[in-house]
């Protein structure tokens, strides 16, 4: 024990002594079961730190302006996304290769976790684009286009875009590089949810700068206090969309 | 001088008539088998899990066995078959012609198969076991997924290509089960040939674990001498070496419970066997992993053993000492949290591991770096399984570490608390970024 507490308190150090280096770790190794003391904490706190390193502090979002914040999202929205990203639905290599090995109710777990979260976000970082794009945004994100036959992102995602439980995100504090990619994905079809798709129709009839704009209004909208999902729409969604009906079915297998 | 010119020239045109003649399907000794029995269906289910063949014959998000899944090659990217009863898949074959696929590496046609169909295990296959995976795929719900025409190069995708590689590298299989268990006092035994069976045959293990030269053949194409998978570029370690995969020092409890459950008490499952852990072994019979693991305990061990433990002399480079004062600063910042400040592991208060070891670990010493390197840049968990249902994931440093940090702190891992490896280079990590992760 004396020798581990030396070690602890100054292992470089300790390098230099070949003899008490070894014998430090084989110290360690055989008394591991007895010794590893304090144990790792058994939480799913613990258990999404891989998650956690690109989506930013509990899931607060990255700090690289890339990774969505995933803390507070409705959790059936959240584990219909894991799976989606099992099954190809979703593409991002590093979230593909997180979650495949891991079973649904492990994923589910993940989802609850992240969830039941309420966590204070910091002011959005600032947006360059001209006033006409935002203004043009806001009309989007608020009010919609009839002669494009948009709805408002705001009927569905809810007034203040905390989202709406139990399968609809909140668009409040992502990045806008993430909007923008995945209104890309949407509009690819590399990004799909259960049919009928509404977000990928709506995506469609966004061009480029109608993308841009409302990607940039919705980046610099800041969360309330509150950034708890909706219990429920005031009125019925506009559109008629799969991913709000139940979670996410698959028929094939997990490859 | 003209006789021997003549000579040569008839070998050349015997050659090419050889290489280009088209190919018959091999006669194959008719199935005794009659209609089948919903319990004959039910072994193919198992041994379907055996072999592993839904992982590679699964597209993502496809109906199960519809095929269509890519597999890299050095040669180009083939696409594995439907092996649902359509017109796309295996509708029309008959026991016979699956034997055939399976024995001979040969589709019903004629056609030679490409060896990413891992045919050199499966020729070891038994007739009766072929029966039952035929008469199980046979009862699966039709895909009319059709297979992605295969992107291979010129030369390799000539069926001239197929036909000299097999002549290289592919002997059919006997009736007599392959064992190269080190104890001849076994050789005999049932759980041993079970083993040599499963590992050989169904399980491919030599799929991975062999040694490929530039034709992606080895002389010895079930050797478990440990080998670089192609493109992916994981190291599947040798499974005679001890310091590498080798479990001839581990009680058999271990190696059990790593293919069962993806850990065991000192070890968590990576990479690809993470994946063979997930969609197979985990699923297999207690006494077919006991089967397995007795059979690989008792390979031999090989001398290369020794190359992974070499003490550097007591002069090191300068460069890589000062590497490593880097690398203990970025193992504190980074790594210490969950390894522990001494590379000692963490575990749960039931004694469960959460956490490797790093110090004495030989995945971390291995003597190639690879998997080492794509498991700091990619992160990742575990499967889930139903002894470790909930594994505890290690974040990816693509993003958070430079390839000169990676370098540093992965250098440091393999040469402090006793471990005794080459440095890892800023070249050896940048090499391997994007790679290692479908």
């Amino acid at each position: 024990m004396l020798v581990f507490s030396y070690l602890k308190s100054d292992y470089i150090k300790a390098q230099k002594s070949f003899f008490i280096f070894i014998f430090g770790s084989l110290t360690a190794f055989w008394m591991l079961p007895s010794v590893a003391a304090p144990a790792v904490a058994d939480t799913m706190a613990q258990r999404v730190q891989a998650c956690t390193a690109c989506h930013g502090a509990q899931g607060q979002a990255g700090p690289d302006g890339y990774y969505p914040r995933i803390a507070g999202k409705p959790a059936g929205y959240l584990y219909n996304q894991l799976m989606h990203f099992r099954h190809g639905n979703r593409n991002y290599r590093l979230m593909t290769h997180m979650v495949e090995p891991l079973s649904p109710a492990y994923l589910h777990d993940m989802a609850t976790h992240f969830a039941n979260l309420s966590l204070p976000y910091p002011p959005p970082a600032p947006v360059s684009a001209s006033p006409q794009a935002l203004a043009r945004g806001e009309q989007l994100a608020l009010h919609g286009d009839k002669a494009l036959r948009l709805p408002a992102c705001a009927a569905c995602h809810g007034k203040a875009f905390t989202g709406v439980l139990p399968f609809t995100p909140g668009l409040a504090g992502l990045p806008r590089d993430y909007l923008n990619s995945q209104l890309g994905a949407w509009q690819s079809g590399a990004r799909r949810a259960a049919a009928p798709d509404c977000m990928a129709d709506i995506a469609r009839r966004l061009g480029p700068a109608d993308v841009a704009a409302v990607s940039a209004w919705l980046a610099s909208q800041p969360l309330p206090a509150d950034a708890r999902p909706m219990a429920a729409l005031p009125e019925p969604t506009p559109l008629e969309c799969g991913a709000l009906k139940q979670p996410t079915a698959h028929a094939g297998g997990t490859p | 001088m003209k006789r021997l010119w003549m000579a040569c020239l008839a070998v050349l045109v015997a050659s090419g008539v050889w290489a280009l003649w088209p190919s018959q399907p091999v006669a194959v000794p008719p199935t005794q088998g009659t209609a089948s029995s919903p319990e004959q269906i039910e072994l193919g289910r198992y041994l379907a899990v055996l072999g592993n063949c839904q992982h590679c014959h699964t597209a993502r998000g496809q109906l199960p066995f519809s095929g269509g899944r890519a597999v890299p090659t050095p040669f180009g990217t083939v696409f594995s078959s439907n092996l649902t009863p359509s017109a796309q898949g295996l509708g029309g074959w008959s026991a016979d012609d699956f034997y055939r696929a399976l024995h001979h590496g040969q589709s019903r046609d004629g056609r030679w198969l490409y060896p990413a169909f891992p045919f050199n295990n499966t020729t070891h296959i038994t007739r009766d076991d072929s029966d039952a995976l035929f008469a199980y795929l046979q009862s699966l719900p039709p895909s009319d997924q059709a297979r992605p025409a295969h992107q291979v190069q010129w030369p390799y995708n000539t069926q001239a290509a197929l036909k000299v590689w097999r002549a290289l590298y592919f002997t059919p299989g006997t009736p007599q089960v392959v064992n190269r268990s080190g104890d001849p006092a076994t050789r005999a035994d049932a759980e041993a040939q079970r083993g040599a069976y499963l590992v050989n045959g169904l399980g491919h293990c030599s799929a991975c674990h062999a040694p490929r030269n530039a034709l992606g053949g080895h002389a010895d194409m079930l050797s478990l001498q440990g080998g670089l998978m192609p493109v992916l570029n994981w190291y599947a370690p040798s499974l005679h070496d001890p310091s590498e995969g080798g479990v001839q020092h581990w009680p058999l409890a271990d190696t059990v419970a790593l293919l069962q459950t993806g850990r065991n008490s000192q070890a968590v499952v990576t990479g690809p066997m993470a994946e063979v852990v997930q969609h197979s072994t985990q699923h297999w019979r207690s006494a077919d992993l006991h089967a397995v693991a007795s059979y690989l305990k008792a390979l031999p061990e090989t001398a290369g053993a020794a190359r992974n433990r070499q003490v550097p002399t007591a002069t090191e480079p300068a460069s890589v000492t000062s590497a490593s004062s880097a690398g203990a600063r970025l193992y504190t910042r980074h790594c210490a949290d969950c390894h522990g400040p001494q590379c000692e592991g963490q575990r749960t208060a039931d004694g469960q591991l959460a956490y490797p070891a790093l110090a004495g670990n030989r995945a971390v010493t291995l003597g190639r770096s690879a998997n080492l390197i794509h498991l700091t840049m990619n992160g990742g968990y575990g499967p889930s399984t139903a002894g470790n249902p909930r594994p505890f994931g290690m974040p990816p440093y693509l993003l958070t570490l430079s390839d000169a940090d990676m370098a540093a702190v992965l250098t440091h891992v393999r040469t402090a608390w006793g471990n005794r490896a080459e440095p890892v280079s800023e070249l050896d990590v940048q090499r391997l970024r994007g790679a290692g992760t479908r």
